[in-house]
């Protein structure tokens, strides 16, 4: 066939391209949107709607009997105006610094451990499933487990008065910021732990010896070669740390015994009394509050390897 | 820089658990010669450098460096360094970081270490990528980092783990010539693993033919492909065919043999007591398309293959209990009378090309 008579049909085709064929077009440029469809569903149905209607409702107006459509900024100016909040904010931010601080030593030695000290594959796998044991009951069940633990006549204390240590039994350990933060810590730890684990596990191991060759001793290796590479794994781990301690709402009821807030718990209470536009409201205000400190961690770290 | 170190390996051996990984190999490497450790994977090349370096415990036996003990030694005790075979690169730093990573450990202030880095980027000619991270150099840049990185310790040994293994055969090829011309300048002794037949033949001063956690044999490449000490070294030197039979008597000189199923053949060598297995090593390039000048030095062979090489032609031939027996022919000899497959030619070979090789168990 020459260039000529190439030509004259691929312009023949533009002008009759049979009916047929553009539907074909029509239905494979299509497929591709409907595969996605099912996903864009669900995430909007889901994710998209419930978003803006919160967002929709924190401008709306309320009274102690219905909510009413409105928009007004009452809502936002009362919870920011309001001493309490600020100071509900600054207690969780408080909870989730110092849980956020023991989750990552912890998790870190933990995942350590796992990753470069235990030899075999199978060991490994074991030990980590051991980990993830607490997580076969719910998080209610575990931390209502502490307080027969915790308590005035609980196992710590009865224990202690017992052996002569303590003439009485120590009042701080339930009900107080410390049986908070046990929980926090123990309920947490373990989404610290299976990240750093995974960036630990992609260390190159020659990358130890290397160091150990230019005469590094195990802490310097650990502090200049192991945990800049584990910094990704980190990350992840303190987005689900920070963002689960900031919607936390149960634990801080439960183990504070009612003595302290967080911003969750304060949400529910405004819902329990019908509140729902300034609840609404405070949850806006929370969800950016947690979206700029992720953006914060992910503009210290670049996580893109582990993903 | 520092004076060479001789390595003296002494009857050491590597076990993990019940398998040996090195059996109790002697070998003393001189100070300022560049060794290659040559073998197959697993035969435990790679062992023998670790503990030479440090890495891998030593089960049994000592390692000696420029007369004093190692053995127990941490590895940057030792006087070595090592190149890792990925390079083992750090890649959270740069390249300054990465070379000045040692310094960095026994605590030189900050601005000198840099700078003494930077000097050593500058020898490699690596100097103007010196802000950058390695991943964002090619192979043969990253193992230039790799070996500043190891001789900024000043070593009396570099010691190299399959160092070429990761570069495209060109760039092997211009690296293992820097590496060369990089021990001639520094002076110090090089203890580099390989598999590969040619870049030992390149490089060495001393090929340590290894197989099966035993040195077959350690000489000078010379020596070792013209004089190849057992059947093992003959074959994975290459260039050689390795005919076994059982020795059948003596005569002038010549040691007689019988290949199973084939004819009586005839090599160099001492007297030995008939009915021994016997190995014979016949050099490729040296045998001839022809009878036989003397008796007990050709066979004839069916051709099975043929490949055109470019300068040469490689014929494959088979036959009189000889499986397989390579002739390395010249293309000018061969296209004057071409062969094709299925054809029976007379192949012959001078006395002094059939080499009777030993056996390790003697």
């Amino acid at each position: 066939m020459t260039a000529a008579t190439m030509e004259d049909k691929a312009q023949m085709e533009i002008t009759k391209k049979p009916l047929t064929d553009r539907i074909g077009g029509l239905v494979s440029a299509a497929a591709s949107y409907l595969q996605a469809l099912p996903l864009t569903l669900i995430l909007g149905f889901f994710f998209v709607l419930p978003i803006l209607t919160i967002i929709i409702v924190s401008f709306w107006d309320y009274d102690f009997a219905g909510i009413y459509p409105d928009f007004m900024t009452m809502n936002y100016t009362d919870t920011l105006g309001s001493w309490v909040t600020w100071k509900t904010y600054l207690n969780t931010l408080k909870y989730a610094a110092i849980v956020w601080a023991l989750t990552l030593v912890i998790g870190f030695w933990v995942a350590y451990f796992l990753a470069f000290h235990v030899r075999t594959a199978s060991m490994q796998m074991v030990l980590f499933l051991v980990c993830t044991v607490p997580f076969l009951t719910s998080n209610i069940i575990r931390m209502i487990s502490w307080i027969p633990v915790l308590g005035r006549n609980g196992l710590v204390n009865s224990t202690l008065v017992q052996a002569g240590i303590i003439p009485a039994p120590i009042e701080w350990l339930l009900y107080s910021d410390f049986a908070v933060v046990l929980a926090m810590v123990h309920l947490y730890t373990l989404f610290m732990v299976t990240p750093v684990f995974n960036t630990l596990m992609r260390i190159d191991r020659s990358l130890i010896e290397a160091a150990r060759d230019a005469g590094a001793s195990s802490w310097q290796t650990l502090w200049n070669v192991v945990i800049p590479l584990a910094k990704p794994g980190m990350a992840i781990g303190t987005i689900f740390v920070v963002t689960l301690v900031m919607a936390d709402f149960s634990t801080v009821q439960v183990m504070s015994g009612g003595q302290s807030a967080s911003v969750a718990l304060m949400m529910k209470n405004q819902m329990s009394l019908l509140q729902y536009p300034a609840a609404a409201a405070n949850a806006v205000v929370l969800l950016v509050l947690v979206l700029m400190m992720v953006a914060a961690i992910l503009r210290v770290v670049d996580i893109r390897k582990e993903l | 820089m520092s004076q060479p170190a001789e390595i003296d390996i002494i009857s050491v051996s590597k076990k993990y658990g019940p398998t040996t990984a090195v059996d109790a190999i002697s070998l003393k490497i001189p100070a300022g010669a560049y060794c290659c450790l040559l073998g197959p994977s697993g035969c435990g090349k790679s062992s023998t450098l670790r503990m030479i370096a440090g890495h891998e415990s030593i089960s049994q036996g000592d390692i000696r460096l420029g007369g004093k003990v190692v053995t127990d030694f941490p590895p940057a005790k030792r006087g070595t360094a090592m190149m890792f075979q990925s390079y083992a690169l750090f890649p959270h730093m740069d390249l300054i970081d990465n070379v000045a990573f040692s310094l960095k450990m026994k605590g030189v202030e900050k601005g000198e270490r840099r700078a003494r880095a930077l000097d050593m980027l500058k020898l490699m000619q690596m100097e103007p990528y010196a802000s950058r991270r390695p991943a964002q150099l090619s192979g043969g840049q990253q193992q230039r980092v790799a070996l500043a990185r190891a001789l900024i310790t000043d070593p009396e040994a570099l010691l190299l783990d399959e160092p070429l293994s990761a570069l495209d055969p060109f760039l092997k090829i211009r690296m293992r010539a820097e590496l060369k011309r990089l021990q001639k300048n520094l002076g110090i002794t090089f203890v580099h693993v390989t598999h590969s037949q040619d870049e030992a033949m390149a490089l060495a001063d001393l090929i340590v033919v290894m197989n099966d956690g035993r040195i077959e044999q350690a000489a000078h490449p010379r020596e070792v492909f013209e004089r190849p000490a057992t059947a093992f070294v003959a074959r994975f030197m290459g260039d050689h065919n390795v005919v076994s039979g059982r020795v059948t008597g003596h005569r002038d000189g010549l040691v007689t043999f019988e290949v199973p199923g084939g004819p009586e053949l005839a090599a160099v060598g001492r007297p030995m007591e008939a009915g021994r297995a016997v190995d014979v090593a016949i050099r490729t390039d040296r045998v001839r398309i022809g009878a036989p000048e003397q008796e007990g030095f050709g066979f004839t062979g069916i051709v099975s293959n043929i490949e055109y090489q470019g300068a040469s032609v490689k014929i494959s031939a088979a036959g009189a209990g000889i499986e397989d027996f390579t002739v390395i022919a010249d293309d000018t000899a061969f296209f004057a009378r071409p062969i094709v497959i299925g054809e029976a030619i007379p192949l012959s070979w001078a006395a002094r090309d059939a080499l009777v090789l030993g056996r390790l168990d003697s």
